[in-house]
């Protein structure tokens, strides 16, 4: 009997303490309820025939057990070649994307003078601070076939002008050197930082045995940031099919849509500007969910080889 | 520790490799600058490089003399300091009370918010959303939506797990609540990571379009940077323009140039001062549960 007016009385006096704290995160809840869970519904409509004047609820189920529109997405050409474009744009993010901010963290690493360091830092966080479409209208102007800079350099030294932004292939090129461009040096920062974690003392002790940059970089430092890289790694393989908008649709323009159309473009078109809602509604669910498989497979993978993984 | 020779030499190379990043980095911005500055007879014979030749404000003139250009300057400043309050707000209220670990329910609150990180419900639940809640062509779908990121609230939380418990505790024996401790001992120590998160909100929005493209038809509600779409890309394929009163290509050149440069000079003058924040709030982005 006691014991439980103890606990009545605990309770009082945390809830006297600690009410304000429910306040502060009651919109903040708020906040992810609505714009968060919510919207998750919604996705029945990949599972219905919609129809603007009935509800979520009332709306009938779709043939096919509900899996009409499924099976119309991967029916869809434009829907097939969005896949394959998103998984060929990552993937080359991926190999050429992912190891360029490692290097060039290991080269800053290396400089020897801090303030042109700090500069170089500096200058090189810029791109990420532009806009998608401040950067592709930068890049219209510079690769212009005949007014840009890039060709009219290529001109003088006596090779012919090439189609940076107007082949699809050129183009595939173009994006991925500009993605490199625009993240390269804000991906150094988590790098850099995890450089400065390492104990000072193996790098003296291998200098001791006579290591050379090479060898201290390659058996020191790398293996140092290692648990970065892996993080980031898995982080990177559960977007592979995840599509980012800004930067594909601001790169783009209609010679080459073949190549630049990914998935969040084709949900752009067949839903907001085609009002097909229940199929563009099946293609993002089923790009969510292969997302979130990617990630924890890439997750279990990393763990099985004894790596930290991201949870 | 004396250096060798050789060493010395790798220093170079590694120094000239930053060197030309630099040069990477900075040409294509020149360019368009240059270009801005130039003669539209100049742009069209194709003799500017990184230096204006003919040098002159007119396309500055044409921008800055065109409403369209300075209201949507103005509203898009307007969107990005009020977006940046709510987000910051938003962001504090969230993050702060996950910081007690007396909390009850505090894993269910983790729970719920680290989910939406990892699935979200996709574009059109969000646009159908958005039109139940007649927000669709509205001013609001530019500011709330998207008011509160989970990640940004992961690198304040981290913030303010670095900040001793013994002040807390200390503050909680003279009797004061939570909100008295966040207000008079959290925020005054968190400049760096308000002053970061800030600059992340700001330029989020500053730089955003895909939102403004999707949810809002209006074009006075237009926000700076899906003006300057529309603009570049009406004014890319044919040289003779759609633009009341531009008809030479040279113009139109250097309208677009000087168009971009408008966009992005007070993002440039804003993130060096900045940096020594940033780099912590972007390292403290990346420290787990």
């Amino acid at each position: 009997m006691q014991k439980s007016q103890g606990k009545r009385q605990r309770a009082i006096n945390y809830i006297k303490r600690y009410w304000t704290l429910y306040l502060l995160l009651l919109l903040p809840m708020a906040y992810f309820i609505i714009f968060k869970y919510i919207p998750m519904h919604y996705i029945l409509i990949a599972f219905k025939k919609y129809s603007i004047v009935k509800s979520v609820w009332e709306m009938p189920w779709a043939g096919n057990h509900g899996f009409e529109y499924f099976i119309k997405a991967f029916q869809n050409k434009d829907f097939i070649n969005a896949v394959r474009n998103t998984l060929m744009l990552n993937a080359l993010d991926l190999i050429f994307g992912f190891p360029a901010p490692i290097i060039l963290a290991l080269l800053l690493n290396e400089l020897p003078f801090p303030r042109y360091k700090k500069f170089t830092q500096t200058v090189a966080y810029m791109p990420h601070f532009l806009s998608w479409v401040i950067i592709a209208g930068m890049a219209k102007q510079l690769f212009a076939p005949t007014s840009g800079l890039v060709n009219n350099l290529l001109n003088r030294l006596g090779f012919e002008s090439i189609p940076f932004m107007n082949d699809p292939t050129w183009w595939v090129v173009t994006y991925i050197f500009i993605g490199i461009w625009q993240s390269v040096g804000w991906n150094t920062i988590i790098y850099l930082a995890a450089i400065t974690g390492i104990n000072p003392e193996l790098y003296e002790a291998a200098e001791m045995d006579g290591a050379g940059r090479f060898r201290k970089m390659w058996h020191i430092t790398l293996p140092g940031i290692r648990p970065t890289i892996i993080t980031l790694l898995i982080l990177s393989l559960g977007r592979i099919l995840g599509s980012d908008f800004d930067r594909p649709f601001a790169l783009s323009n209609h010679m080459v849509e073949n190549v630049s159309d990914v998935i969040s473009i084709f949900v752009y078109r067949n839903g907001i500007q085609g009002l097909q809602f229940s199929l563009s509604t099946a293609v993002g669910l089923f790009q969510s969910v292969v997302c979130v498989i990617f990630l924890f497979a890439a997750n279990a993978l990393a763990k099985k080889f004894g790596e930290r993984g991201v949870w | 520790m004396v250096k060798s020779k050789k060493s010395h030499v790798g220093d170079f190379v590694i120094a000239f490799l930053c060197f030309l990043l630099i040069l990477i980095c900075l040409l294509p911005m020149l360019n368009v600058l240059a270009r801005s500055l130039s003669s539209s007879e100049a742009l069209i014979k194709n003799r500017v490089w990184l230096w204006p030749v003919g040098f002159n404000f007119n396309a500055y003139k044409v921008v800055f003399g065109d409403s369209k250009y300075t209201w949507s300057l103005i509203w898009t400043a307007f969107l990005t300091v009020v977006g940046t309050f709510l987000s910051l707000f938003m962001t504090t209220i969230c993050a702060y009370p996950l910081t007690y670990e007396k909390l009850k329910g505090r894993r269910f609150f983790n729970t719920v918010i680290l989910f939406t990180m990892y699935f979200n419900a996709g574009t059109i639940p969000m646009y159908l959303l958005l039109k139940d809640l007649k927000m669709l062509d509205t001013p609001y779908v530019l500011i709330v939506p998207y008011c509160l990121s989970v990640f940004n609230m992961i690198i304040m939380r981290s913030f303010f797990y670095g900040i001793p418990e013994s002040l807390r505790e200390s503050a909680e024996l003279d009797g004061a609540g939570p909100v008295t401790i966040l207000v008079h001992i959290y925020l005054p120590m968190s400049t760096p990571v308000i002053a970061t998160l800030a600059l992340f909100y700001a330029v989020g929005r500053w730089n955003g379009y895909s939102d403004a493209l999707m949810f809002v038809k209006t074009r006075k509600y237009y926000p700076i940077q899906l003006l300057l779409y529309n603009i570049i890309n009406s004014m890319m394929s044919i040289d003779t323009t759609t633009v009341e009163g531009f008809t030479t290509p040279g113009v139109s050149e250097s309208i677009k140039a000087a168009t971009i440069m408008f966009a992005t000079i007070p993002i440039l003058l804003v993130y060096p001062w900045l940096q020594k924040y940033f780099i912590t709030g972007a390292t403290l982005g990346a420290i787990k549960e």
